[in-house]
Protein backbone atom coordinates (compact mmCIF):
# COMPACT_ATOMS: atom_id res chain seq x y z
CA UNK A 1 0.00 0.00 0.00
CA UNK A 2 3.20 1.94 0.81
CA UNK A 3 4.48 1.31 -2.73
CA UNK A 4 1.28 2.03 -4.19
CA UNK A 5 0.67 5.53 -2.71
CA UNK A 6 4.84 6.21 -3.81
CA UNK A 7 3.86 5.44 -7.19
CA UNK A 8 0.74 7.58 -7.50
CA UNK A 9 2.32 10.63 -5.50
CA UNK A 10 5.38 10.16 -8.09
CA UNK A 11 3.25 9.63 -11.48
CA UNK A 12 0.93 12.59 -10.33
CA UNK A 13 3.87 14.95 -9.39
CA UNK A 14 5.39 13.98 -13.17
CA UNK A 15 2.16 14.69 -14.65
CA UNK A 16 1.55 18.20 -12.89
CA UNK A 17 4.81 19.40 -13.85
CA UNK A 18 4.52 18.10 -17.74
CA UNK A 19 0.83 20.03 -17.91
CA UNK A 20 2.61 23.06 -16.30
CA UNK A 21 6.30 23.14 -17.58
CA UNK A 22 5.21 21.93 -21.31
CA UNK A 23 3.29 24.65 -22.23
CA UNK A 24 6.40 27.25 -21.47
CA UNK A 25 8.89 25.25 -23.64
CA UNK A 26 8.14 27.60 -26.82
CA UNK A 27 9.10 30.34 -24.59
CA UNK A 28 11.92 28.99 -22.15
CA UNK A 29 13.36 28.01 -25.58
CA UNK A 30 13.43 31.62 -27.21
CA UNK A 31 14.30 32.78 -23.87
CA UNK A 32 17.16 30.37 -23.88
CA UNK A 33 18.58 31.36 -27.44
CA UNK A 34 18.41 34.94 -26.42
CA UNK A 35 20.81 34.44 -23.62
CA UNK A 36 22.62 31.76 -25.06
CA UNK A 37 22.78 33.27 -28.52
CA UNK A 38 23.54 29.65 -30.26
CA UNK A 39 21.19 26.72 -31.05
CA UNK A 40 22.83 24.31 -29.89
CA UNK A 41 23.68 25.55 -26.05
CA UNK A 42 20.11 26.99 -26.04
CA UNK A 43 19.18 23.32 -26.55
CA UNK A 44 21.36 22.37 -23.58
CA UNK A 45 20.12 25.20 -21.43
CA UNK A 46 16.57 23.87 -22.05
CA UNK A 47 17.08 20.52 -21.43
CA UNK A 48 19.16 20.89 -18.25
CA UNK A 49 15.90 23.59 -16.88
CA UNK A 50 13.51 20.93 -17.44
CA UNK A 51 15.47 18.12 -15.74
CA UNK A 52 16.34 19.90 -12.64
CA UNK A 53 12.66 21.84 -12.33
CA UNK A 54 11.49 18.09 -12.67
CA UNK A 55 13.93 16.78 -10.11
CA UNK A 56 12.81 19.92 -7.73
CA UNK A 57 9.50 19.92 -8.51
CA UNK A 58 8.65 18.25 -4.90
CA UNK A 59 10.19 21.21 -3.39
CA UNK A 60 8.16 23.80 -5.44
CA UNK A 61 4.93 25.75 -4.16
CA UNK A 62 1.63 24.64 -5.88
CA UNK A 63 0.11 28.24 -6.31
CA UNK A 64 2.90 29.90 -6.00
CA UNK A 65 4.22 31.45 -9.80
CA UNK A 66 5.20 28.27 -11.74
CA UNK A 67 6.67 31.05 -14.52
CA UNK A 68 9.07 32.70 -12.56
CA UNK A 69 10.13 29.37 -11.16
CA UNK A 70 11.33 28.24 -14.35
CA UNK A 71 12.93 31.09 -15.43
CA UNK A 72 15.32 31.69 -12.60
CA UNK A 73 16.46 27.79 -12.94
CA UNK A 74 16.88 29.07 -16.63
CA UNK A 75 18.85 31.95 -15.95
CA UNK A 76 20.24 30.57 -12.74
CA UNK A 77 21.69 27.37 -15.40
CA UNK A 78 22.88 30.23 -17.85
CA UNK A 79 24.37 32.07 -15.38
CA UNK A 80 26.86 29.12 -13.96
CA UNK A 81 27.17 28.01 -17.82
CA UNK A 82 30.74 29.24 -19.61
CA UNK A 83 29.00 31.74 -21.72
CA UNK A 84 26.81 32.94 -18.95
CA UNK A 85 29.57 33.40 -17.25
CA UNK A 86 31.76 35.55 -19.78
CA UNK A 87 28.58 37.41 -20.67
CA UNK A 88 28.05 37.99 -16.67
CA UNK A 89 31.62 39.12 -16.05
CA UNK A 90 31.52 41.68 -19.18
CA UNK A 91 27.82 43.24 -17.35
CA UNK A 92 28.62 46.98 -16.34
CA UNK A 93 28.20 46.78 -12.25
CA UNK A 94 28.40 50.30 -12.21
CA UNK A 95 25.80 52.28 -10.09
CA UNK A 96 22.96 49.75 -11.24
CA UNK A 97 20.81 50.45 -8.16
CA UNK A 98 20.97 54.44 -9.09
CA UNK A 99 18.03 56.62 -9.31
CA UNK A 100 17.44 56.35 -13.23
CA UNK A 101 18.26 58.74 -15.78
CA UNK A 102 14.96 59.98 -17.42
CA UNK A 103 15.38 59.18 -21.11
CA UNK A 104 14.50 62.14 -23.24
CA UNK A 105 11.41 62.14 -25.22
CA UNK A 106 11.19 59.82 -28.31
CA UNK A 107 10.38 61.28 -31.66
CA UNK A 108 8.34 58.55 -33.99
CA UNK A 109 10.43 59.59 -36.60
CA UNK A 110 13.34 58.12 -34.83
CA UNK A 111 11.83 54.65 -33.63
CA UNK A 112 9.50 54.02 -36.00
CA UNK A 113 10.47 50.92 -37.47
CA UNK A 114 8.80 48.24 -39.24
CA UNK A 115 8.61 44.36 -39.79
CA UNK A 116 11.81 44.93 -42.55
CA UNK A 117 14.09 46.53 -39.47
CA UNK A 118 13.35 43.92 -37.12
CA UNK A 119 16.56 42.35 -37.95
CA UNK A 120 18.25 45.95 -36.89
CA UNK A 121 16.54 45.80 -33.42
CA UNK A 122 17.33 42.01 -32.99
CA UNK A 123 20.98 43.17 -33.33
CA UNK A 124 20.33 46.02 -31.19
CA UNK A 125 19.00 43.74 -28.31
CA UNK A 126 21.86 41.52 -29.27
CA UNK A 127 23.61 43.71 -28.27
CA UNK A 128 22.65 44.63 -25.16
CA UNK A 129 24.61 43.91 -22.01
CA UNK A 130 23.16 40.60 -20.23
CA UNK A 131 21.23 42.13 -17.71
CA UNK A 132 19.18 44.85 -19.51
CA UNK A 133 18.68 42.23 -21.78
CA UNK A 134 16.97 39.44 -20.13
CA UNK A 135 15.30 42.20 -18.08
CA UNK A 136 14.12 43.83 -21.33
CA UNK A 137 12.77 40.27 -22.80
CA UNK A 138 10.95 39.27 -19.63
CA UNK A 139 9.19 42.46 -19.83
CA UNK A 140 8.67 43.14 -23.55
CA UNK A 141 8.60 39.63 -24.84
CA UNK A 142 7.59 36.98 -21.85
CA UNK A 143 5.18 40.37 -20.49
CA UNK A 144 6.44 39.28 -16.94
CA UNK A 145 4.75 42.05 -14.17
CA UNK A 146 7.65 43.80 -12.51
CA UNK A 147 7.38 41.23 -9.42
CA UNK A 148 7.44 38.43 -11.41
CA UNK A 149 10.80 39.58 -12.99
CA UNK A 150 12.04 40.54 -9.58
CA UNK A 151 11.38 36.74 -8.74
CA UNK A 152 13.02 35.35 -11.50
CA UNK A 153 16.11 37.35 -11.48
CA UNK A 154 15.82 37.19 -7.93
CA UNK A 155 16.05 41.63 -7.96
CA UNK A 156 14.03 44.15 -5.95
CA UNK A 157 11.72 45.61 -8.09
CA UNK A 158 13.82 48.87 -8.24
CA UNK A 159 16.51 46.91 -9.40
CA UNK A 160 14.12 45.71 -12.04
CA UNK A 161 12.86 49.41 -13.19
CA UNK A 162 16.32 50.68 -13.15
CA UNK A 163 17.42 47.83 -15.47
CA UNK A 164 14.42 47.99 -17.56
CA UNK A 165 15.16 51.96 -18.19
CA UNK A 166 18.78 52.00 -18.89
CA UNK A 167 17.75 48.97 -21.42
CA UNK A 168 15.38 50.74 -22.89
CA UNK A 169 17.40 53.94 -23.26
CA UNK A 170 20.73 52.22 -24.23
CA UNK A 171 18.18 50.15 -27.16
CA UNK A 172 16.39 54.06 -27.98
CA UNK A 173 20.32 54.86 -28.54
CA UNK A 174 21.94 52.24 -30.72
CA UNK A 175 18.60 52.37 -32.70
CA UNK A 176 18.61 56.17 -33.11
CA UNK A 177 22.72 55.74 -34.41
CA UNK A 178 21.96 52.63 -36.37
CA UNK A 179 19.17 54.66 -38.11
CA UNK A 180 21.25 57.81 -38.64
CA UNK A 181 23.56 55.72 -40.38
CA UNK A 182 21.29 54.01 -42.58
CA UNK B 1 10.09 68.09 -23.67
CA UNK B 2 10.86 66.54 -20.74
CA UNK B 3 8.37 67.07 -17.55
CA UNK B 4 7.67 64.80 -14.48
CA UNK B 5 5.67 62.59 -16.42
CA UNK B 6 8.45 61.60 -18.78
CA UNK B 7 10.06 58.93 -16.46
CA UNK B 8 6.66 57.58 -15.74
CA UNK B 9 5.52 56.41 -19.48
CA UNK B 10 7.48 53.48 -20.02
CA UNK B 11 6.06 52.38 -16.44
CA UNK B 12 2.39 53.22 -17.72
CA UNK B 13 2.81 51.30 -20.76
CA UNK B 14 4.02 48.41 -18.37
CA UNK B 15 0.59 48.54 -16.47
CA UNK B 16 2.99 49.25 -13.38
CA UNK B 17 1.21 52.64 -12.04
CA UNK B 18 -0.74 52.48 -9.83
CA UNK B 19 -4.73 53.61 -10.60
CA UNK B 20 -4.58 56.54 -9.54
CA UNK B 21 -1.17 57.68 -11.46
CA UNK B 22 -2.46 55.78 -14.50
CA UNK B 23 -5.71 58.28 -14.17
CA UNK B 24 -3.92 61.34 -13.64
CA UNK B 25 -1.56 60.45 -16.67
CA UNK B 26 -4.26 59.47 -19.26
CA UNK B 27 -5.93 63.17 -18.20
CA UNK B 28 -2.20 64.57 -18.89
CA UNK B 29 -1.69 62.62 -22.19
CA UNK B 30 -5.74 63.96 -23.41
CA UNK B 31 -4.07 67.86 -22.54
CA UNK B 32 0.03 66.92 -23.90
CA UNK B 33 0.53 66.53 -27.49
CA UNK B 34 3.92 66.57 -27.08
CA UNK B 35 3.70 63.55 -24.36
CA UNK B 36 1.08 61.86 -26.09
CA UNK B 37 3.17 61.15 -29.45
CA UNK B 38 5.89 60.10 -27.05
CA UNK B 39 4.09 57.34 -25.12
CA UNK B 40 2.65 56.35 -28.87
CA UNK B 41 6.52 55.93 -29.95
CA UNK B 42 7.22 54.01 -26.80
CA UNK B 43 4.41 51.86 -27.66
CA UNK B 44 5.05 51.51 -31.24
CA UNK B 45 8.98 50.49 -30.16
CA UNK B 46 7.67 48.18 -27.23
CA UNK B 47 5.33 46.48 -29.81
CA UNK B 48 8.19 45.77 -32.38
CA UNK B 49 10.45 44.55 -29.55
CA UNK B 50 7.68 41.83 -28.55
CA UNK B 51 7.35 40.74 -32.11
CA UNK B 52 11.44 40.58 -32.80
CA UNK B 53 11.97 39.14 -29.24
CA UNK B 54 10.45 36.13 -30.33
CA UNK B 55 12.94 35.35 -32.47
CA UNK B 56 13.60 31.69 -31.93
CA UNK B 57 11.91 28.72 -32.17
CA UNK B 58 13.00 25.04 -31.35
CA UNK B 59 12.43 21.73 -33.51
CA UNK B 60 9.84 19.44 -33.15
CA UNK B 61 12.01 16.59 -32.56
CA UNK B 62 13.95 18.79 -29.72
CA UNK B 63 10.71 19.51 -28.22
CA UNK B 64 9.41 15.98 -28.50
CA UNK B 65 12.69 15.18 -26.87
CA UNK B 66 12.32 17.09 -23.55
CA UNK B 67 8.36 16.09 -23.16
CA UNK B 68 9.49 12.09 -23.29
CA UNK B 69 11.83 13.24 -20.77
CA UNK B 70 10.12 14.63 -18.43
CA UNK B 71 6.29 12.27 -19.26
CA UNK B 72 5.44 10.25 -15.87
CA UNK B 73 6.73 7.18 -16.14
CA UNK B 74 6.24 4.10 -14.54
CA UNK B 75 9.85 3.36 -12.40
CA UNK B 76 10.76 0.75 -10.41
CA UNK B 77 10.45 1.45 -6.98
CA UNK B 78 13.24 1.11 -4.00
CA UNK B 79 10.94 -1.01 -2.39
CA UNK B 80 10.33 -3.15 -5.02
CA UNK B 81 13.94 -3.08 -5.84
CA UNK B 82 14.72 -4.50 -2.33
CA UNK B 83 12.08 -6.96 -2.85
CA UNK B 84 13.78 -7.83 -6.07
CA UNK B 85 17.00 -8.76 -4.58
CA UNK B 86 16.05 -11.49 -2.25
CA UNK B 87 13.98 -13.18 -5.00
CA UNK B 88 17.17 -13.17 -7.04
CA UNK B 89 19.61 -14.70 -4.12
CA UNK B 90 16.70 -16.83 -3.25
CA UNK B 91 16.76 -18.11 -7.41
CA UNK B 92 20.42 -18.24 -7.33
CA UNK B 93 20.25 -20.57 -4.29
CA UNK B 94 17.68 -22.83 -5.72
CA UNK B 95 19.60 -22.71 -9.12
CA UNK B 96 22.84 -23.67 -6.92
CA UNK B 97 21.21 -26.11 -5.20
CA UNK B 98 19.71 -27.92 -8.16
CA UNK B 99 22.95 -28.11 -9.62
CA UNK B 100 24.44 -29.75 -6.89
CA UNK B 101 21.88 -32.12 -6.19
CA UNK B 102 22.28 -32.82 -9.86
CA UNK B 103 25.87 -33.19 -9.63
CA UNK B 104 25.36 -35.06 -6.35
CA UNK B 105 23.01 -37.72 -8.57
CA UNK B 106 25.78 -37.91 -11.01
CA UNK B 107 28.73 -38.59 -8.72
CA UNK B 108 26.07 -41.22 -7.14
CA UNK B 109 25.59 -42.55 -10.16
CA UNK B 110 29.49 -42.27 -11.53
CA UNK B 111 30.26 -44.13 -7.88
CA UNK B 112 27.68 -46.82 -7.96
CA UNK B 113 28.56 -47.93 -11.59
CA UNK B 114 31.98 -47.62 -10.42
CA UNK B 115 31.52 -50.02 -7.29
CA UNK B 116 29.84 -52.91 -9.96
CA UNK B 117 32.48 -52.57 -12.08
CA UNK B 118 34.64 -53.12 -9.38
CA UNK B 119 32.52 -56.20 -8.16
CA UNK B 120 32.07 -57.50 -11.73
CA UNK B 121 36.02 -57.30 -12.16
CA UNK B 122 36.58 -58.74 -8.57
CA UNK B 123 33.97 -61.97 -9.92
CA UNK B 124 35.86 -62.36 -12.82
CA UNK B 125 39.53 -62.50 -11.12
CA UNK B 126 37.96 -64.73 -8.74
CA UNK B 127 39.29 -68.57 -7.98
CA UNK B 128 35.46 -69.17 -7.46
CA UNK B 129 33.93 -66.58 -9.31
CA UNK B 130 30.28 -68.05 -8.61
CA UNK B 131 29.01 -69.59 -5.80
CA UNK B 132 26.03 -71.89 -7.43
CA UNK B 133 27.81 -73.21 -10.98
CA UNK B 134 24.98 -74.27 -13.46
CA UNK B 135 23.37 -73.01 -16.70
CA UNK B 136 19.94 -74.48 -15.46
CA UNK B 137 18.03 -71.15 -14.19
CA UNK B 138 15.77 -73.51 -12.25
CA UNK B 139 18.71 -74.85 -10.34
CA UNK B 140 20.15 -70.55 -10.08
CA UNK B 141 17.22 -68.95 -8.71
CA UNK B 142 16.51 -71.51 -5.84
CA UNK B 143 19.72 -71.23 -4.83
CA UNK B 144 19.17 -68.05 -4.01
CA UNK B 145 16.37 -68.45 -1.21
CA UNK B 146 16.90 -67.28 1.83
CA UNK B 147 20.05 -65.87 0.82
CA UNK B 148 18.40 -62.44 -0.46
CA UNK B 149 14.92 -60.62 1.13
CA UNK B 150 13.55 -61.07 -2.77
CA UNK B 151 12.99 -63.17 -5.83
CA UNK B 152 13.62 -62.81 -9.27
CA UNK B 153 12.95 -64.54 -12.77
CA UNK B 154 15.46 -65.66 -15.65
CA UNK B 155 15.04 -65.90 -19.19
CA UNK B 156 15.24 -69.03 -21.06
CA UNK B 157 18.33 -69.13 -22.79
CA UNK B 158 17.63 -71.79 -24.78
CA UNK B 159 17.25 -70.00 -28.42
CA UNK B 160 20.01 -67.61 -27.79
CA UNK B 161 23.61 -67.19 -27.51
CA UNK B 162 24.05 -66.73 -23.70
CA UNK B 163 24.52 -69.11 -21.79
CA UNK B 164 24.26 -69.24 -17.85
CA UNK B 165 27.18 -69.62 -15.48
CA UNK B 166 26.10 -69.30 -12.12
CA UNK B 167 25.38 -67.01 -9.62
CA UNK B 168 26.31 -65.69 -6.19
CA UNK B 169 25.48 -63.27 -3.63
CA UNK B 170 26.71 -59.57 -3.70
CA UNK B 171 26.27 -56.30 -1.56
CA UNK B 172 26.04 -52.87 -2.78
CA UNK B 173 25.92 -50.27 -0.34
CA UNK B 174 25.49 -53.14 2.63
CA UNK B 175 22.29 -54.02 0.46
CA UNK B 176 22.08 -57.83 -0.36
CA UNK B 177 21.51 -59.17 -3.80
CA UNK B 178 21.90 -61.69 -6.37
CA UNK B 179 24.66 -61.78 -9.19
CA UNK B 180 24.42 -63.78 -11.97
CA UNK B 181 27.08 -64.65 -14.57
CA UNK B 182 26.01 -64.87 -17.74
CA UNK B 183 28.61 -65.92 -20.94
CA UNK B 184 28.21 -64.54 -24.61
CA UNK B 185 30.86 -66.40 -27.07
CA UNK B 186 33.94 -65.32 -24.69
CA UNK B 187 32.64 -62.20 -23.06
CA UNK B 188 31.30 -62.63 -19.39
CA UNK B 189 28.12 -60.07 -18.69
CA UNK B 190 27.40 -59.60 -14.50
CA UNK B 191 23.61 -59.23 -13.85
CA UNK B 192 22.88 -57.61 -10.46
CA UNK B 193 19.91 -57.42 -8.76
CA UNK B 194 18.93 -55.79 -5.82
CA UNK B 195 15.74 -54.14 -3.76
CA UNK B 196 15.30 -50.65 -5.48
CA UNK B 197 14.56 -49.04 -2.37
CA UNK B 198 17.53 -51.04 -0.29
CA UNK B 199 19.69 -49.47 -3.56
CA UNK B 200 17.66 -46.35 -2.73
CA UNK B 201 19.78 -44.14 -5.16
CA UNK B 202 18.54 -42.32 -8.58
CA UNK B 203 20.28 -44.38 -10.74
CA UNK B 204 18.32 -43.38 -13.95
CA UNK B 205 16.91 -45.76 -16.69
CA UNK B 206 19.41 -46.96 -19.76
CA UNK B 207 22.37 -47.31 -20.96
CA UNK B 208 26.00 -46.22 -20.06
CA UNK B 209 29.41 -46.70 -20.56
CA UNK B 210 32.26 -46.09 -17.90
CA UNK B 211 34.63 -45.78 -20.53
CA UNK B 212 37.53 -45.22 -17.74
CA UNK B 213 36.92 -49.12 -17.07
CA UNK B 214 35.97 -50.11 -20.73
CA UNK B 215 32.32 -51.39 -19.66
CA UNK B 216 28.82 -51.38 -21.06
CA UNK B 217 26.03 -51.10 -18.55
CA UNK B 218 22.28 -50.84 -18.71
CA UNK B 219 20.40 -50.08 -15.89
CA UNK B 220 16.53 -50.37 -15.16
CA UNK B 221 13.90 -51.07 -12.46
CA UNK B 222 11.08 -52.86 -12.56
CA UNK B 223 8.86 -54.28 -10.31
CA UNK B 224 10.37 -52.70 -7.20
CA UNK B 225 13.73 -54.28 -8.20
CA UNK B 226 16.94 -52.60 -10.07
CA UNK B 227 18.88 -54.58 -12.69
CA UNK B 228 22.19 -53.64 -13.94
CA UNK B 229 24.06 -55.49 -16.50
CA UNK B 230 27.89 -55.00 -17.37
CA UNK B 231 30.44 -56.68 -18.77
CA UNK B 232 33.03 -55.45 -21.54
CA UNK B 233 30.50 -57.34 -24.30
CA UNK B 234 29.18 -54.80 -27.00
CA UNK B 235 26.12 -52.53 -26.14
CA UNK B 236 24.09 -55.17 -28.64
CA UNK B 237 24.91 -57.80 -26.41
CA UNK B 238 24.07 -56.04 -22.84
CA UNK B 239 20.98 -54.68 -24.79
CA UNK B 240 19.88 -58.05 -26.05
CA UNK B 241 20.49 -59.45 -22.62
CA UNK B 242 18.20 -56.63 -20.78
CA UNK B 243 15.57 -57.29 -23.26
CA UNK B 244 15.56 -61.21 -22.02
CA UNK B 245 15.68 -60.15 -18.14
CA UNK B 246 13.03 -57.61 -18.87
CA UNK B 247 10.36 -59.95 -20.23
CA UNK B 248 10.44 -62.73 -18.08
CA UNK B 249 10.50 -59.74 -14.83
Amino acid sequence: MVYLKEVLEERLTASTFEELAMPLFDQLYNFAHWLAQDRTEAEDLVQETYAKALKGFSSFQLGTNFRAWMYRILRNTFLTSRTGLKASATMPLDAEDEMEIPAGPVTPESILIDQSQQQLLQTAIEALPLHFREALLLCEVEEMSYQEIAETLSIPIGTVMSRLSRARKALRESLQHKLART
Amino acid sequence: MVDHWTPQLDIYLDGELSANETRELDAHLRTCPSCAADVLSRLQLKRTIHSAGQRYSSTREFRERIRTNIAAKPRRSPLRMWLGAPVAVALLLIAGLVTMSVRQQQLQREHTFSELADLHVATLASVNPVDVLSTDRHTVKPWFQGKIPFTFNLPELQNSEFTLVGGRVTYLGQAPGAELIYQIRKHQISVFIFQDRAVGRDLGSGSSSPKDLSFNLQSWTQDGLRYFVIGDASTNDIHNLADMLKKVS
